[in-house]
């Protein structure tokens, strides 16, 4: 049988949607499969040496159960942004979730290929030394060479 | 049923119950039975999903009390 693929483009930089490249890359490598994840985007805050700044906010996030109700103006004073995102973490935590770092460590290990989109690396002015080692860097035709080729193709 | 290598996934959620399997797996010989233990209730369907997917047959699995129990056949 074939060795499977699966192609991601992730374009996402907050921490609810830092996780669904992550645990699918993680899971299709476990399953043997080789993947590739192109980061875009506010995602290319997923390749920073550091995962700490990565952040959840509650603003315009009306689906996001809250432990009182909170109305928006509440949301939106300084410091609820860490707030929230310190309780999301806690509460990960204690319902035993990976954190995003051992996620990412997971992939990384399991041969997981991840790219950055150069395009967005110079519009924000990201230097290289900011990231992980374990990073290429390319355009839209390095990710549609492995894309076609691939069984899944998601953007996330 | 016997077993050469436990490995205790309770507590872990989605995806680690399958990728730390993947794991413990690595490093055991062919024919060689992984006994694993998962508190996670979507792990059924996931370990059966991983099973089929990489080969390794699943050989039994069990409920005790909340904890799901699952014997893996190493290819």
């Amino acid at each position: 049988m074939a060795t499977k693929k699966m192609a991601l483009i992730a374009t996402k930089g907050t921490l609810d949607m830092a996780y669904p490249p992550f645990i699918l890359a993680s899971t299709a490598a476990a399953l043997g499969w080789d993947v590739q994840i192109f980061f875009t985007f506010y995602d290319l805050q997923l390749l920073r040496n550091s995962l700490d700044d990565i952040k959840i906010s509650p603003l315009a996030n009306p689906a996001m159960p809250m432990p009182v109700p909170m109305p928006v103006m509440v949301q939106m004073l300084p410091g609820m942004e860490s707030m929230a995102t310190m309780m999301m973490k806690n509460k990960m935590k204690s319902k035993g979730v990976a954190s995003l770092q051992e996620l990412r460590d997971i992939c990384l290990e399991s041969d997981v290929k991840f790219v950055a989109c150069q395009m967005t690396v110079d519009l924000f002015e990201f230097e290289t030394s900011e990231f992980i080692k374990d990073v290429e860097y390319g355009g839209a035709a390095t990710f549609m060479k492995f894309a076609g080729e691939s069984d899944v193709c998601l953007f996330i | 049923m016997e077993f050469n290598k436990e490995f205790d996934a309770s507590g872990l959620s989605c995806p680690l119950p399958i990728v730390k399997t993947k794991k413990a797996l690595k490093d055991m010989a062919s024919g060689e039975v992984l006994r694993v233990i998962a508190t996670d209730p979507g792990s059924v369907c996931d370990m059966a999903a991983f099973a089929e997917q990489t080969g390794n047959p699943l050989l039994e699995q069990t409920t005790e009390s909340s904890k799901f129990v699952f014997y893996l056949k190493k290819a």
